[in-house]
């Protein structure tokens, strides 16, 4: 279970406050307005911004003064989500190990993450051979090589078109019915959370709202939620 | 953002390599002070020797600039065959050492010149090189090709909306000058003179060849002058200070009037002009053209035709001083990288003012450095068994500012893109370095390596401060060559010393370049 614990966030002169759970496993959706502080919540909770009052937990453990990379996340951006003068491997292989001095047995691990993303035959190329839909698929594949059981996405697919979004969140939903991963995502796109979140997180006037049914909530949306949605 | 033990590590070294890059500046300027002895006040010879740099340093700048504007004007609004590379080769003098050109200068205004061979044919009275015209000529030589540079990169910030809706109002040649260009040579001519105006201030080698004499001594000469000839070093120290006084000044006007890096990118773009298609200019813009090609291009023709049959015949000497340059640059670039990686990774990683370190090199001028330097030794060691080490050192130091320019945007940008991917992943310290930034800068490292290598084995400065009679490094034995007249075995040398000088920054240029990626 994910704690955010009386989380206070601010940011020059913005200010976002949290009190809820995630429940281990489950499948999160993060809503609401631009501007509203989805990717500030995101951002506390990978540990890139420190908050201000309370506390970040994962089951018993205080996240809250650890460093990005110490903490149980794997999490994907909104772009430069891979190196581009590494190769597809090495991108993949850095979820491992940061020197990528790899084990025969980590680099059988990569082979088998790019296999399961359908890039197999392509562990050489570098991103720029790439096409967008094929990038995203080597983030996926380090996301699935890190293996933490907490999987951050900051809309890291809206580049991408709508069909290749659809196909990328069957991977994601997909990758985690095998990893039992708990998945937060942000998105400005109702569509997406129906897909693949059982449940919602509202960000609007500088509050971040406990999950609800995601179905429920944008079927019948509080005000701020439906000025959004239009 | 999260400013974790990662971020403070990081900056760590490059503090370190400040601090000592100040501890050398500085220090040296110290014991300069100290050792001056300020009592004795400035004779007639130092005030001569002031009136001079400034009077050529003044001169210097003003036909560079204003003999640039015609230029750039053609190259912006002409294409023709052959205009991309006259464009980078307005670039080359920056490694261009300063020896082979005076040589090629020679070639074409010296006594047995080409210019004075013709006049003598026509029964012309001859016309010298040597004192204020032929320093001026020299400082011309190397910074017209600047002066065009950073006034082509006026030229082309214009949008071209502009000039089409010119076009479409009907304007002339004269009202796209007055509506147009006459604003933009306003903002960028004052810059353009005042960073040639430094440059000309601290100018050694040209003096030292061209000009000399009680006449045409610049300060940085007097202080060689002094330090060599009289032995002399409270002498040496005094005109020191006057010349750091001098040069800081002028690089601070300098850095206040212009906001421009001077590398220009993009140069090589043309605007379609309409105003320009008349017979009259097109003349005029292709003579102005064809005049700066030659004049740049003529002297360093000139000294290969004639140096390439000596380079068989090149003594040891001229060999073992190539050896001791070819060392000397490689220190200087090795040093070079190790201050300024770290001052760049931690001014490109959130302490931006770390940069303004580099800046030091500019104020002070090497010779400064070099005397400073031999007050500080000369107490513990010999300072002329450290001639090779020493300026190594000083090449570097003078080499950093221009390294910095070409790193620090480099790590800025690397860290303002992965920072967040390298900090989730863990990529941290060694790996970070390994991984993420040295193959992230790898062009900008090469091209910065470059420079520094062909700067350094190109430099006539300290070297002929600290040199015995057996040291010496390959512009100095050719410097030698010449005094000693033996001219074709100095334009031997030359050719050595330009194929080093350029091959050594192509070799590393290059190989930054090669495989890099998007």
């Amino acid at each position: 279970m994910l704690t955010l614990d009386a989380l206070t966030l601010t940011q020059d002169d913005f200010q976002l406050t949290a009190d809820l759970t995630v429940a281990t496993g489950s499948r999160t959706a993060i809503i609401g307005p631009s501007g509203a502080g989805k990717s500030t919540l995101l951002a506390a909770i990978s540990g890139f911004l420190p908050p201000k009052h309370g506390h970040i937990r994962w089951q018993d453990t205080d996240l809250t003064q650890l460093p990005p990379g110490s903490r149980p996340i794997a999490m994907l951006f909104q772009d430069n989500n891979l190196f581009p003068h590494l190769t597809v491997a090495q991108n993949v292989g850095l979820g491992l190990r940061p020197n990528l001095r790899l084990t025969q047995n980590e680099q059988a691990k990569v082979a088998a993450a790019l296999a399961r993303v359908g890039l197999a035959d392509m562990p050489d190329r570098k991103p720029a051979q790439l096409s967008g839909g094929q990038q995203s698929r080597v983030a996926l594949a380090r996301v699935l090589v890190q293996s933490r059981p907490l999987i951050l996405l900051d809309e890291p697919f809206a580049a991408l078109g709508p069909a290749l979004k659809t196909d990328m969140l069957d991977l994601v939903a997909a990758l985690l019915d095998e990893t039992n991963a708990t998945l937060l995502m942000v998105s400005h796109d109702p569509t997406d959370a129906r897909r693949i979140a059982n449940q919602t997180i509202l960000v609007a006037d500088g509050k971040a709202h406990p999950p609800q049914d995601t179905q429920t909530l944008l079927d019948s949306p509080p005000d701020a939620l439906k000025a959004y949605l239009g | 953002m999260v400013r974790s033990s990662v971020a403070i590590n990081r900056a760590l070294p490059g503090k370190i390599a400040a601090a000592l890059v100040a501890a050398i500046v500085l220090g040296t300027l110290v014991a300069v002070a100290l050792r001056a002895e300020a009592g004795r006040g400035l004779g007639p010879a130092e005030w001569s020797a002031i009136r001079f740099t400034v009077f050529q340093a003044v001169l210097s700048a003003a036909f560079s600039v204003l003999l640039a504007i015609p230029v750039a004007r053609a190259l912006a609004r002409r294409r023709f065959y052959g205009r991309r590379l006259l464009i980078s080769l307005l670039g080359a003098p920056f490694i261009l050492p300063v020896i082979v050109a005076v040589m090629g200068l020679l070639a074409v205004f010296g006594r047995s010149g080409i210019l004075n061979e013709t006049l003598r044919a026509l029964g012309l009275p001859e016309v010298s090189i040597y004192g204020l015209h032929g320093v001026v000529l020299a400082h011309v030589f190397f910074n017209l090709p600047l002066a065009t540079r950073l006034v082509l990169q006026g030229w082309q910030d214009i949008p071209s909306e502009r000039f089409r809706l010119a076009a479409q109002l009907g304007f002339g040649p004269r009202d796209i000058f007055r509506t147009l260009e006459a604003p933009m040579l306003a903002r960028t001519l004052p810059g353009a003179a005042a960073i040639i105006f430094a440059i000309c201030l601290s100018s050694f080698a040209v003096a030292l060849t061209l000009g000399g004499g009680p006449r045409a001594t610049t300060v940085e000469l007097a202080i060689y002058q002094a330090f060599r000839f009289d032995f002399d070093l409270g002498r040496a120290a005094l005109l020191s200070c006057v010349q750091i006084a001098l040069v800081g000044a002028a690089a601070l006007v300098a850095l206040k009037l212009s906001n421009r890096d001077g590398f220009g990118t993009g140069l090589d773009r043309t605007v379609q002009r309409w105003d320009a298609q008349n017979t009259l200019l097109r003349a005029l813009d292709t003579t102005t053209i064809t005049f700066a090609a030659l004049f740049l291009i003529l002297p360093i023709a000139l000294v290969i035709l004639r140096g390439a049959p000596a380079l068989t015949d090149l003594p040891t000497s001229v060999w073992s001083a190539a050896l001791a340059s070819l060392l000397i640059a490689l220190a200087s670039t090795i040093l070079m990288l190790a201050l300024a990686l770290p001052i760049a990774i931690a001014a490109g990683t959130g302490r931006a003012r770390l940069e303004a370190i580099g800046l030091l090199g500019i104020a002070a001028s090497p010779l400064v450095i070099g005397t400073g330097l031999f007050i500080v030794i000369n107490p513990i060691a010999n300072p002329f068994a450290l001639a090779l080490p020493v300026t190594a050192t000083v090449n570097a130091i003078m080499a950093l500012p221009f390294a910095l320019r070409i790193m620090v945007p480099a790590v800025r940008d690397t860290h303002a893109n992965y920072d967040r991917l390298s900090t989730s992943l863990n990529l941290t310290g060694l790996s970070w370095l390994r991984l993420l930034l040295i193959p992230r800068l790898r062009p900008n490292l090469g091209f910065a390596c470059g420079l520094t290598a062909a700067m350094s084995m190109g430099d006539l400065g300290v070297i002929a401060l600290f040199a015995d009679p057996q040291t010496a490094t390959l512009p100095l034995q050719m410097y030698r060559l010449m005094g000693a007249y033996r001219m074709e075995l100095a334009s031997g040398a030359a050719v050595l010393l330009l194929a080093l000088s350029f091959g050594i920054f192509w070799i590393f240029d290059k190989g930054g370049r090669a495989h890099a990626d998007a």
